[in-house]
């Protein structure tokens, strides 16, 4: 069940390919804004520079912290790509990203708890929602096990389009896109200076920036899922979600806080209540 | 060639400046000029940047400011101190209350004048600082950690100026 080749070439490949993401990204970003942009691998040389910088801590706990950060979360892209238990992955997450806050809590620094609070906020904002895919997934599948949602025939996107809106709304906080770039941000926002990376520096600044490209890759083979019937369309559908999420960044001004939990609760239970009675009550009354 | 010079990050300091070079720094940054297609990006940290990019010159209110920002920085870094008020005081430099020139406090890598400085001689002024960023990494040089010893000097300076 478990497949490790999958797993060795997550851990191999995915850096490659979520900076390559990353870059053209931010290529396309230039383009909407009627700029050049810089080249695709920007940020490999922007992690390339990071390593070469000085490493200076305020409290020596946090470069730990950020190894943990990545440890975690390239546990829990792997576990994901190897086929593994869906919810074990969602808690892996958590886990990894408890870390990065545990790293700007370190700090006695004003603007990075500020930064670790709002990101707390935002787990407790998307949280609820990733579980509940996990949910959909499972009454539409049957099974928890990524291997399995992959490789079934059923087309999971029909079954639960609720659930993958309710999904694709929580991605944009996930990939720190405006509006929901509330803890740290890669445009200019500077009210809150880098909020959860500020006290960050040099080489522990680069590990955050690679565990961000392990992120994206996961986040988007968690799209492919829903379409894991046609891998065609399935790789079709990542692409038009990312491009979709870039012109959302592109478009939109980074909201209160307030709004991001709000809203992010509110469509999680609508969505998905809606979604799993009707699929309950379509299946004849069992799930 | 080392990946600093490709991927340089400021921090844009305004030490009482007119705000005539912050137009001009923030014109860089619009789809006329776009530094960002070098990498350059405007940070706003200055644990992330390499270049510390001042305009205006040193008074009683921002000398703490400039120094607790340059010591904030990871070496490798340099200073470029964009417009004449940064580069020696300008028209102001014997004003009682200004010391002069960012150099008077924080050591200066690289000088660009003008009165606003123009974005293109901004790009040139930062494209050199690159050169220097990458001397400094190689020599391994440590910058300094800034203390207010001009404190004393400056009420000479302010003297002078007054009179």
């Amino acid at each position: 069940m478990i497949n490790i080749v999958w797993a060795i070439a997550f851990v191999l490949i995915a850096p490659v390919v979520g900076g390559l993401v990353a870059g053209i990204d931010r290529k396309i970003t230039a383009h909407m804004q009627g700029r050049v942009g810089p080249s695709i691998l920007q940020p490999f040389y922007d992690v390339g520079k990071l390593f070469e910088k000085e490493q200076t801590v305020v409290n020596e706990t946090q470069t730990f912290y950020a190894i943990c950060y990545i440890i975690f979360m390239i546990f829990t892209g792997a576990l994901f790509f190897a086929g593994g238990d869906l919810l074990l992955v969602i808690f892996a997450l958590t886990l990894a990203q408890i870390f990065l806050v545990l790293g700007a809590f370190a700090a006695n620094s004003p603007y990075s708890y500020v930064g670790a609070e709002r990101e707390l906020l935002q787990i407790m904002a998307y949280e609820p929602m990733v579980i509940l895919t996990a949910v959909g997934m499972f009454v539409a599948t049957k099974s928890f096990n990524v291997s399995d949602i992959a490789a079934t025939t059923t087309p999971v996107v029909l079954l639960i389009p609720g659930i993958f809106l309710g999904f694709l709304y929580v991605l944009t906080i996930k990939l720190r896109k405006s509006p929901f770039d509330i803890s740290t941000s890669h445009h200019a926002h500077q009210e809150i200076v880098k909020g959860v990376t500020t006290e960050f520096s040099g080489p522990s600044l680069g590990l955050i920036e690679i565990t961000h490209w392990y992120e994206t890759v996961f986040l988007l083979g968690f799209v492919y899922l829903f379409f894991g019937f046609n891998p065609l369309i399935g790789v079709a559908a990542i692409i038009i979600v990312y491009l979709f999420e870039i012109l959302i960044d592109n478009t939109n001004a980074r909201v209160r806080w307030q709004l991001v939990v709000k809203s992010s609760w509110l469509i999680a239970v609508v969505v998905c209540v809606v979604n799993l009675a009707a699929l309950y009550y379509l299946s004849g009354g069992v799930p | 060639m080392t990946y600093l010079a490709k991927s340089p990050w400021i921090i844009h300091y305004d030490a009482s400046s007119c705000n005539g070079c912050d137009i001009e720094i923030l014109a860089c940054l619009t789809p006329m000029y776009d530094v960002e297609r070098f990498g350059i990006i405007n940070t706003g940290n200055p644990k992330h940047a390499d270049i510390f990019v001042v305009t205006g010159s040193i008074n009683e209110a921002n000398r703490e400011v400039i120094q607790n920002i340059y010591n904030q920085m990871s070496d490798p870094k340099v200073v470029v101190a964009v417009g004449i008020c940064a580069c020696s005081g300008g028209v102001f430099r014997e004003c009682y209350n200004v010391a002069g020139g960012i150099d008077k406090l924080i050591p200066v890598d690289v000088y660009v004048p003008g009165c606003a400085a123009r974005p293109e001689s901004i790009i040139d002024g930062i494209v050199t600082a690159l050169g220097v960023l990458e001397e400094k990494r190689n020599k391994h040089v440590r910058s300094p950690m800034v203390t207010d010893h001009g404190h004393t000097h400056h009420h000479r300076h302010a003297e002078g100026g007054a009179q």
